[in-house]
């Protein structure tokens, strides 16, 4: 939440709000994207797969939507400060009799990077996919994680 | 082949449905991705649902009009805070007018990894029959 950040808005209660006011704000630049006639209608990076990125105090979490992509066919590297995710999805063929009426679902390679804000422990990454859906949980290392301080 | 094979996925928002025909909670609808395609035997549609769940799928085939609709759980705890977000989640829910008679009893429907893999044979009369022309 970008704006968020940048005002240093407290987020006690207000995330839900938040939350919506952000996708109003998707939708409108969805929008303007569409009557300006650009390709452009969303802040995302334009690469497959789009990427939801959220963070507790503990860990980063990585999540994609990968339909028909077998976990085997996923390579997932990181490092210290990202994250790489690339495959392939395939589409079997149906046989040489089959007539298609609606024809959507896209096969292809793809490959997507994801620089993460803070250092992470690489060593404890967890990543697991469930129907059809990545998630990635990668570990904040020691220095990155915030610290409570009691006042004495 | 090979050369629709090596190329690169690219991103395809997902499309909201603009006019949800009975929708009675909040929240966003999305038509999933589908292909459809016939043999002479049974009509297969392959429809890509990520995050539904078997139990969260409904299908539903009535008077040649078929629905299918799937729900989603939220995704993220409560305590988490969003970094970067480019995908919305929510239902998806999408009809289709089915021209062929279909045999319910028949229909099977499978879902893999957020694939939802549905075979709909076609009735027996509605097969195409060869017709045997006998010379006398």
């Amino acid at each position: 939440m970008f704006y968020r950040k940048l005002f240093n808005i407290p987020t006690w209660g207000l995330n839900r709000s938040f939350r919506d006011f952000d996708r109003l704000r998707r939708q409108m630049d969805e929008l303007y994207g569409a009557l300006s006639g650009g390709n452009l209608p969303m802040p995302t990076a334009g690469v497959f797969p789009l990427t939801n990125v959220t963070e507790d105090t503990e860990n980063y979490y990585v999540r994609a939507e990968l339909p028909g992509i077998k976990s085997g066919e996923l390579d997932i590297q990181v490092t210290s400060e990202g994250i790489s995710i690339s495959g392939e999805r395939k589409i079997a063929e149906e046989g040489n009799n089959v007539r298609y009426h609606r024809r959507e679902r896209e096969a292809g390679k793809f490959s997507r990077l994801i620089n993460l804000p803070g250092k992470v422990d690489i060593n404890k990454v967890e990543a697991f996919m469930e129907n059809g859906i990545l998630k990635v949980t990668i570990p904040k290392s020691e220095a990155a994680k915030p610290r409570q301080i009691t006042v004495r | 082949m090979t050369d629709k094979e090596s190329k690169d996925l690219q991103v395809k928002p997902k499309q909201e449905l603009t006019s949800p025909a009975e929708q009675t909670r909040p929240g966003v609808v999305f038509t999933p991705s589908v292909d459809i395609f016939e043999t002479d035997h049974e009509i297969t549609l392959l429809a890509d649902m990520p995050g539904v769940s078997a139990d969260n799928l409904t299908i539903d085939l009535r008077e040649n009009i078929l629905t299918l609709t799937g729900e989603v759980e939220p995704f993220e705890d409560a305590n988490e805070e969003d970094i970067l977000i480019e995908y919305e989640i929510g239902k998806y829910h999408r009809q289709f007018n089915l021209s062929s008679l279909i045999d319910q009893s028949k229909i099977d429907a499978k879902l893999n990894d957020g694939v939802l893999r549905l075979s709909l044979p076609k009735v027996e009369e509605v097969k195409p029959r060869k017709i045997e022309i006998k010379t006398g």
